[in-house]
């Protein structure tokens, strides 16, 4: 997954690059690369050839061949058409002219309608909308407690099936409660189900009929493989929906299916859900799903999952010390744990842009986390006076710091020296002298 | 299968009962597949109905596997043994085509068998772990680990064993209440603590609890988690710690649960899943309802992680043991 594309592209151009020009198989070849990149991400394979087809003209036409930078043209235009396919204006939800608004949930089993609803509602609520919540799934055991409990949670109203068979009766009656009680939108939450089970499907067809909804969306896991256009097109020939809601984007699935089912259905993803967390709902934002899907550099995402592990409290605290130059070496360790919270070095680096071109300097794949334990090891090793002003470390401390984490005294003078060197560095950029790193956010090092 | 092996009731493994399981499981499997059968291996024969081996039948055997999740490295993997062999004139005509896929696609799921945990790998009938049998159960949310759990505790019930629950997902709304209601409709005895309470602490109670009570199984369900998710990861481990502690051989088996309509997401959860508490096995669930399953062979020729279940539907019967055999012969049935 890291740079992948990049890597695939670049390797491609290269190998024609050493005879002179490159020609319209070499295009074909690099083609090759995208499509498994898209494939790689779960695109339906029948959207990813007509995609295929689509780019190459194009790149044809804007005579990529005869650029000096052929791979970041191409890479260019299929991120454009990607952010085309999946992109347009953010579409809004659709109100009703007679209160309450009604929002039905469909989905496959396990996609997350549930959580959504809550999420849904939480959203609406900001909106100053009054919400309520109507089960209408008669099936899961324990499912209106899981609705009941998160209304508790929430502080929504929940209108549950009470012992009626029938979710369309349930779900009728649960809306007539809720706009006595003068809510303005109602969020139906129905049962999962498999778009290849008629009964289930005659069944969610009598909901949508008995409950007349504004907005019917489909809610849709992002790990879905090729199934998603399935389900996507038998839904919504089904129920006619009105857009898509894609969930668990919070994982590393590239999410294809995105792609699949807006260019086979047309309709629009209206939300994405990313994170176990109520307030986890988000609009949908298509050029950062387009780098994404092609496995490129997202810091976008980096910056995202710095936020999630670290925590925007700890972030904040960091970049004070940075800025008043306090930074010192209980701060070096505290930077490297929080690191270590995100994850392994190389998929943190993978996000980074621009890294594959370091590759051959650099050897990403190399970088194990063991520097980092062994490094860690050392700082702990310290006392806290030490970390604190770590110029009072001297020959005999470092001797015995030496010995309790099973060092080396070159190493522990090696990690001071580094150390030494980055408090130089915080200093440049809290000063705003370091040059090369416009705009970068990373946690810790200044906006 | 046997589903249990070291029952203190003494219940005999294979009684006539469970050969009638046995062809039952067979057909669960193969009207599970159907709708397989026919999106997939109903494209298929259209693929071997033509006259030679072409470009366009290696072209579109690739789209079909593509099509059912495989993955590209397992497809191209499997076709380029398949080309190798028919171009060194082992395979004349498509016909010949299908059965080396058919055996290929067999032998790639059995490869895996013998591998696995100390309750279901093919090795682990003679040297069966004293009880209680613990069985942790993991995976991302919303692939159906509540149910599979009760599904399973079911077969294990069924064989005679007194199965023990432990309500280990305390995040999630209401799922202990859904462990309960499954636990009395199968007959399993549940423990659990209140939501949001320590999964240690529950797993660490269940395993007292069915060292005094004498249980024979005790399946410790978890909360849902994106293997993506740091800290939530590092809770797994320690919950593997906490088992181990208490009894060094265990887990006897980490059954990982897959989704079936999971894209390729599946193997990159199946890969950090392994890495961080190693898993022994695998349960696919919702094949009942999709056209693919394809996946399964992803991950077992990437992992090496055995397929030892198939959720085939919505009852606590709906389980059967995942046969290699069986399910590419359901696959491939006219």
């Amino acid at each position: 997954m890291f740079d992948a594309l990049t890597d695939k592209l670049n390797a491609a151009f290269r190998r024609l690059g050493s005879h002179g020009s490159i020609t319209e198989k070499d295009l074909d070849e690099a083609m090759r690369e995208v499509r498994l990149a898209l494939l790689e991400a779960d695109v339906n394979f029948k959207v990813a050839r007509q995609f295929i087809a689509d780019v190459r003209e194009r790149a044809l036409g804007a005579q990529v061949l005869q650029s000096v930078t052929p791979v970041q043209q191409i890479i260019a235009i299929v991120h454009d058409a990607l952010v085309a396919v999946l992109g347009g204006e953010q579409a809004p939800l659709a109100k009703a002219s007679t209160p309450p608004t009604v929002i039905m949930l469909a989905g496959l089993k396990g996609s997350g309608k549930t959580t959504t609803a809550a999420k849904l509602a939480l959203h609406l609520r900001k909106q100053n909308e009054r919400v309520a919540l109507i089960a209408a799934d008669p099936y899961r055991v324990a499912g209106e407690a899981q609705l009941a409990s998160l209304g508790k949670q929430l502080d929504l109203p929940v209108y549950g099936m009470e012992g009626e068979k029938q979710p369309a009766i349930a779900a009728k009656r649960g809306i007539a409660l809720a706009a006595r009680a003068g809510m303005t939108a109602v969020i139906v939450d129905t049962a999962g189900r498999s778009q290849s089970d008629p009964e289930m499907m005659a069944e969610i067809v009598a909901i949508r009929d008995a409950v007349q909804p504004q907005e019917v969306l489909l809610v849709l896991d992002a790990m879905t493989g090729q199934e998603a256009v399935n389900a996507a097109t038998e839904f919504n020939a089904a129920l006619t929906l009105s857009g898509f809601i894609l969930t668990k984007m919070d994982g590393d699935a590239r999410g294809g299916a995105a792609l699949s089912i807006r260019s086979v259905t047309g309709l629009p993803i209206k939300f994405v859900g990313a994170g176990e967390k109520v307030d986890a709902l988000e609009a949908f934002h298509p050029d950062r799903f387009a780098s994404r899907i092609l496995g490129m550099g997202d810091v976008v995402s980096l910056v995202e999952k710095a936020q999630q592990s670290i925590g925007e409290a700890e972030m904040q605290r960091m970049e004070q010390r940075v800025r008043s130059q306090k930074f010192d070496m209980q701060d070096f360790l505290d930077q490297y744990q929080n690191l270590k919270k995100m994850g392994s070095m190389s998929s943190l680096l993978g996000m980074l842009p621009g890294i594959s071109a370091l590759k051959g300097k650099l050897n990403v794949d190399e970088i194990d986390d063991t520097f980092f334990k062994r490094s860690e090891a050392i700082m702990l090793s310290m006392t806290q006076e030490e970390r604190r002003s770590p110029q009072i470390i001297s020959g005999s401390r470092r001797r015995r710091i030496a010995l309790g984490s099973g060092a080396t005294l070159q190493e522990v003078n090696q990690l001071l020296n580094q150390f030494t060197q980055v408090q130089k560095m915080m200093k440049m950029m809290s000063s705003g002298k370091l040059p090369g790193m416009p705009g970068m956010k990373i946690p810790g090092f200044g906006r | 299968m046997r589903f249990f092996r070291s029952s203190r009731a003494g219940v005999d493994p294979i009684s006539g009962e469970q050969a009638r399981a046995a062809e039952e499981d067979v057909r669960r499997t193969v009207s599970a597949t159907e709708r397989t059968r026919r999106g997939w291996f109903g494209r298929m024969s259209g693929v071997f109905s033509r006259s030679s081996i072409d470009d366009e039948l290696w072209d579109e055997l690739e789209e079909i596997l593509l099509g059912a999740d495989t993955g590209l490295a397992t497809a191209e993997h499997i076709l380029n043994q398949l080309r190798e062999r028919a171009s060194a004139g082992q395979l004349r005509d498509p016909d010949a085509v299908k059965q080396a896929l058919k055996e290929l696609l067999v032998d790639l799921l059995k490869g895996q068998e013998s591998h696995g945990g100390k309750l279901w790998s093919a090795s682990a009938g003679a040297d069966p772990p004293p009880p209680p049998a613990i069985i942790l159960v993991v995976g991302v949310n919303g692939v159906g680990k509540t149910t599979s759990i009760a599904k399973l505790a079911h077969k294990y019930v069924q064989d005679g064993a007194r199965v023990m629950l432990a309500a280990g997902d305390t995040f999630r709304a209401a799922a202990i209440d859904q462990l309960r209601e499954w636990g009395a409709r199968v007959g399993a005895e549940v423990i659990a603590q209140g939501p949001n309470s320590d999964p240690g602490a529950v797993t660490f109670d269940a395993l007292t609890a069915a060292d005094a009570r004498g249980a024979d199984v005790l399946i410790i369900d978890t909360a849902g988690r994106l293997h993506t998710k740091f800290n939530l990861m590092e809770e797994l481990r320690k919950l593997r710690r906490v088992i181990e502690r208490k009894y060094p051989d265990a887990p006897h088996e980490v059954l990982l649960v897959l989704d079936a309509t999971t894209g390729q997401n599946g193997l990159a959860q199946a890969r950090t899943f392994a890495g961080i508490i190693g898993v022994t096995s695998i349960l696919l669930t919702k094949l009942d309802g999709t056209s693919k399953g394809g996946i399964v062979f992803a991950v077992t020729d990437e992992l090496g992680i055995p397929v030892r279940f198939v959720g085939t539907g919505e009852t606590v019967d709906d389980l059967a043991p995942f046969v290699p055999e069986d399910f590419v012969d359901a696959l491939f049935a006219e």
